[in-house]
């Protein structure tokens, strides 16, 4: 069955034990992304730090298992990385998400992320597992 | 009368129910709600009607002018008897209920009009519900946008039954709307009680019955309501034809909705009159064949009768509430008896998304249920849940099917676990 693909391990983990959940402060910017065909929603801070690192990345919000997994593992990648490095991984998993599962996910460059292969299958579910990115993406472009 | 109900009969009507997805799954559709499938007496009397006697309504004066007329006209008179109305032409073919909730929405506030019941302004109130469809919803904030007037609404109780406070209806309301069946707690609405406030202080009432005409024999002369608007595609029919059912003096008293071919008497290049109801609200060529698929539809219906349906799907909730309920962490929301509901159940599962519960059903057993809001996300904020899993029956559903879904359910947490 092609869900089982869909809800690996790594998202279900990701999804029961989230990480770097909940808004902290200081922050650089904050937005707010809904996706109103399910609902979800995320709100989601950026604090840059010194050589353009990337100091925290904290959200909170409400959504499925892709969603909040979503979130989780991007909080794991971004945090600690530069602006670019971290922007270049938004973008393969962006590449990767809208590939319709006909895209090789470069796992170098993805790490975990890669986990998320299989909801590129389900048009329906990619805008959950993009959520957070789009929405790091956005604060990223408004604390510069 | 009709003969004994019979659901293994029921199903050989309806091709899909037939067919497997992929991987061999057998298909079990609980979306009936969201829209129902179709009888191959649908399918059939729209596929001869394209083929053997299309060509436009009303207009058109050879043979198969006659005939789609003859044909159209009809359904509308199918329709009519279907819901009980006093006169066939109460029955206004709209594309959805949609559109006919946007077409009484529309006639308020129309400056061209100067009957009473439909001036609105500042200080005048509008009355609906928090367990409204967005299409109930939505067409009032416009119309309170473009008027000034005030948009009022009755609450929902924990229970998911109407809170039918004092004070909601006032002397300054105009017009009370509210769903006949919620399609998210299954809650059917108290119309008489709601009729009875709203006649008193001289308001209208209009009725959004697309979850209860397909499901329960409905008498609109004895429902106490103005207006009603359903759909077609809920019940068996096509989807492109709804209804709005009126009293024929209020509908005569209405302004016209969109102007185009066939709704006019007279045109003049600076002014028209108008056509008669209810040719007035049909403006363009019409859903032709949808309307006869919807005739066909209501008598497939009649042969079936709609008792024998409200039974089996009052039998089916009864089986659903006590199963689901014996599902660990599931919540049902909405009414968890029999009484005043109708085979409409929604539910949420700790620590469990919808989307997640409707992938897994969906991908793993065939079975359709809807995911999310409903159209009704001020419901679900009420409720402080952003979505809910809905499951919705009809009349050709099982209960093995409804095994199927706690099966599946059961699965679905083991996922997560």
């Amino acid at each position: 069955m092609i869900a089982e693909s869909m809800y690996q391990e790594l998202i279900l983990e990701h999804y029961k034990h989230p990480q770097g959940r909940g808004l902290r402060e200081p922050y650089d910017a904050e937005v707010h992304h809904v996706n109103p065909t399910c609902g979800d929603e995320i709100t989601l801070r950026v604090k840059l730090g010194d050589g353009g690192k990337i100091e925290d990345v904290s959200y909170d919000g409400q959504g499925c298992s892709i969603s909040q997994a979503a979130a989780s593992v991007l909080h794991e990648l971004a945090t600690g990385s530069t602006v670019e490095e971290s922007l270049s991984v938004v973008d393969e998993f962006t590449r990767l998400m809208q590939g319709r599962g006909q895209v090789e996910a470069d796992e170098d460059v993805l790490g975990d992320a890669v986990a998320f292969a299989g909801v590129a299958k389900f048009p329906a579910r990619v805008k959950c597992a993009l959520l957070s990115w789009m929405a790091y993406k956005d604060a990223v472009v408004r604390s510069a | 009368m009709s003969a004994v109900f019979d659901v293994e009969r029921v199903r050989k009507d309806f091709p899909v129910l037939s067919r497997e997805l992929s991987g061999g799954r057998p298909l079990v559709y609980l979306d009936s709600g969201n829209s129902s499938q179709k009888p191959t007496q649908v399918i059939e009397t729209m596929r001869d009607h394209f083929a053997m006697h299309y060509s436009n309504v009303g207009r058109a004066h050879h043979a198969l002018g006659t005939e789609s007329t003859d044909a159209y006209e009809a359904a509308r008179d199918k329709v009519a008897a279907f819901v009980g109305a006093p006169s066939r032409d109460e029955i206004i073919f709209t594309k959805n209920a949609s559109e006919a909730l946007n077409l009484v929405a529309y006639s308020f506030g129309n400056r061209t009009n100067d009957d009473p019941r439909f001036t609105l302004g500042p200080g005048d109130e509008i009355v609906i519900s928090e367990m409204e469809h967005h299409s109930n919803i939505v067409p009032w904030q416009m119309l309170v946008q473009r008027t000034g007037a005030t948009l009022k609404w009755f609450g929902v109780t924990d229970e998911g039954r109407l809170d039918l406070a004092d004070g909601v209806i006032t002397e300054r309301t105009k017009i009370v709307s509210v769903a006949h069946q919620s399609n998210v707690l299954g809650t059917v609405n108290p119309v008489a009680e709601v009729a009875r406030r709203a006649h008193e202080v001289g308001a209208l009432v209009l009725l959004d019955a697309s979850q209860s005409v397909p499901h329960h024999p409905v008498d609109l002369a004895a429902l106490g309501a103005d207006l009603v608007a359903f759909t077609g595609h809920k019940m068996l029919g096509p989807s492109g034809i709804g209804v709005l059912w009126g009293r024929t003096e209020l509908l005569e008293a209405m302004p016209p909705f969109l102007g185009g071919g066939e709704m006019i008497e007279a045109v003049w290049m600076d002014r028209s009159t108008y056509a008669p109801v209810p040719h007035k609200f049909e403006a363009g060529t019409p859903p032709i064949v949808e309307a006869i698929g919807l005739g066909a539809a209501v008598d497939y219906l009649n042969g079936v009768g709609m008792q024998a349906i409200e039974e089996h799907e009052r039998a089916l909730t009864a089986y659903a509430l006590e199963a689901l309920g014996e599902v660990p962490t599931l919540r049902i929301i909405g009414p968890k008896g029999l009484d005043g509901r109708g085979g409409t159940l929604s539910f949420t599962m700790e620590g469990i998304h919808p989307h997640d519960v409707g992938q897994i059903l969906d991908d793993q057993f065939g079975v359709a249920v809807r995911v999310g809001h409903h159209c009704a996300r001020p419901l679900h904020l009420r409720f402080g849940i952003p979505a809910t899993t809905r499951a919705s029956f009809y009349l050709y559903n099982t209960t093995g099917e409804i095994d199927a879904l706690v099966k599946g359910l059961h699965h679905v947490q083991k996922v997560f676990a």
